[in-house]
């Protein structure tokens, strides 16, 4: 174990490293305590500038409720949804597929597939800016949800496939000869035995795709230009450009933007970061 | 009538081939493409503090008392949270009259700053902002490193006399190296990404200094109506990208032959 462990030294020691601990625990967290304390601030307190300090009086429910009344921020929520969920359910599906293919059949292109699966995976995707937004517009789907939730798959599959693979590669492959010899179907071999004890790597990945896709900003930004399809990371930027001074509705906004993908993790813990720290154990 | 719409529409017949001449305006006639670069830069070296500090981070975390299964959570959970609300909430931080540290500065008798607005500032600011989420996924990925850590190497090491900054140099690291290249690899990627920050913060200003190559190519293409521009911008960004994924991908493949 190292460093070494803190209850075997003295216990000043010991003492110590608690009081440092929790002061650090709260500094760290000192810009989330500051917007919390923003989002219940009343419009007096910050018209008198009290910005950053005790709030006078407590509004949580006329902030939070007059974000859902004087905005779209329901229909942004919905949006986000509407895109995240499929979007996360459809790639797992077809890295599954290509996972297995990877990582169970032998054929002569397989290793420049997998090469190119992981490379895809590294391009600033900004970069690809123009051929998306100009195949959006010839195809008649520039501003849907379809364009987000098509491209959005295309661009996650790569890591979604690069992790996948190395995951049935570890798997013992005794159990796909055994079933082979029995005369089971690719298919069924997928379905059946591999896809069951994939679950693991499933559930990991799919928590980190919904967050990644939940907080993407840069496709939504390009790809959608109605406020009836815009998901919420957009939407809180466009309010803050039309509510420059209600500070207190921006910050309300922005919790209900942040909330899904927290209460996911907190949920999920383990298997978000089973899933991030994926490779840092064996390289 | 959206230009942008129209531009982009594929009527092709009035694009015209203008052969190297998008490049040779990037390089010789844009007065901000030096500064591009430059920022390109300054957020991959500052970026890669984050490693550093994540591990440092990561091992003051690393002990088995009690309260650690909450406080490690709240350590990582900035990582979670939306670029476009970090950006937010440091962007108040930043600014003056009104933000946190014209406050502190204030009470502190010294004279504030507004980092945004401030040229020399702008970038360093932003990236100091990026820090936060950062910071966070490198110390998760170093602390599944360290409880991976073989215990009875460390205690070798304890009976030999290496003790601190030894030990840490000579038997922890050699052994976090998977979860450093993997640090390393994420923090690369994320630098290279920078555009969220840069829109949501400073939209490139103050007089785009704080501009990176991608915001700008944005700029270029949606604002300007400039596809070949952007394009070509796009292209230098993809070169610089190139280099380090033929990296990537020849570390991967060295280690899937060693394991053979």
């Amino acid at each position: 174990m190292f460093p070494y462990p803190i209850e075997k030294q003295p216990i000043l020691n010991r003492y110590r490293y608690r009081i440092l601990l929790y002061l650090s625990i709260i500094t760290w967290l000192l810009p989330l305590f500051a917007i919390m304390l923003i989002s219940l601030r009343s419009l007096t307190d910050l018209n008198a500038g009290n910005y950053w300090g005790i709030p006078t009086e407590i509004h949580f429910f006329e902030n939070y409720s007059e974000v859902f009344i004087r905005s779209p921020m329901a229909r942004f929520f919905l949006n986000s949804l509407i895109i995240t969920i499929p979007t996360t359910l459809i790639t797992l599906l077809i890295s599954s597929m290509s996972g297995f293919t990877l990582a169970i059949h032998k054929f002569r292109l397989n290793m420049i597939i997998f090469a190119a699966f992981i490379a895809g995976n590294f391009i600033p995707f900004q970069i690809l800016l123009v051929p998306v937004r100009s195949i959006t517009i010839q195809f008649g789907i520039y501003d849907t949800w379809f364009a987000l939730i098509i491209f959005h798959i295309a661009f996650q599959s790569g890591f979604c496939t690069f992790f996948l693979r190395n995951f049935i590669k570890e798997l013992p492959f005794e159990l796909i000869e055994a079933a082979r010899a029995d005369g089971a179907s690719e298919f069924f071999i997928y379905r059946k035995i591999v896809l069951p004890l994939m679950r693991p790597a499933l559930a990991a990945l799919g928590v980190l795709i919904f967050t990644f896709i939940w907080n993407d900003y840069f496709w939504a930004l390009v790809l959608v230009q109605s406020d009836s399809v815009r998901p919420v990371t957009v939407g809180i930027q466009v309010l803050r450009g039309q509510w420059v001074a209600s500070w207190n509705l921006i910050a309300a906004g922005s919790i209900v933007c942040a909330l899904p993908p927290v209460i996911m993790f907190f949920i999920l813990q383990k298997q978000f970061i089973r899933g991030l720290t994926f490779g840092a154990v064996k390289g | 009538m959206d230009r942008g719409l129209l531009g982009l529409s594929g009527d092709l017949k009035n694009w015209k081939w203008v052969g190297l001449g998008n490049y040779k305006e990037l390089f010789f006639d844009d007065y901000e493409f030096p500064t591009l670069i430059i920022n390109n830069i300054k957020w991959l070296i500052l970026s890669l503090l984050v490693i550093p500090i994540g591990l440092g981070l990561a091992i003051f975390l690393n002990q088995n008392i009690k309260e650690m299964k909450f406080i490690k959570p709240l350590f990582f959970f900035p990582f979670v949270i939306n670029l476009v609300v970090v950006g937010l909430i440091f962007s108040w931080f930043y600014l003056p009259k009104y933000g946190f540290l014209d406050l502190v500065f204030r009470s502190l008798g010294l004279e504030p700053i507004a980092f945004l607005a401030e040229e020399s500032l702008a970038t360093y600011a932003i990236i100091f902002a990026f820090f936060w989420p950062s910071i966070a996924y490198t110390m998760i990925i170093y602390l599944t490193g360290l409880t991976n850590v073989n215990r009875e190497i460390v205690e070798a090491g304890r009976i030999d006399g290496a003790m601190g900054f030894k030990m840490f140099w000579y038997v922890i690291l050699p052994q976090l190296k998977p979860a450093t290249f993997i640090a390393t690899v994420v923090t690369v990627v994320g630098a290279l990404r920078s555009f969220d920050m840069v829109a949501i913060m400073t939209k490139g200003g103050p007089w785009g200094s704080s501009s990176v190559l991608a915001y700008k190519m944005y700029e270029e293409a949606l604002f300007s109506y400039r596809m070949g521009y952007g394009s070509a911008i796009a292209t230098i960004l993809f070169i610089i990208m190139d280099i380090y994924i033929v990296w990537f991908l020849y570390r991967l493949f060295q280690n899937e032959k060693s394991e053979k």
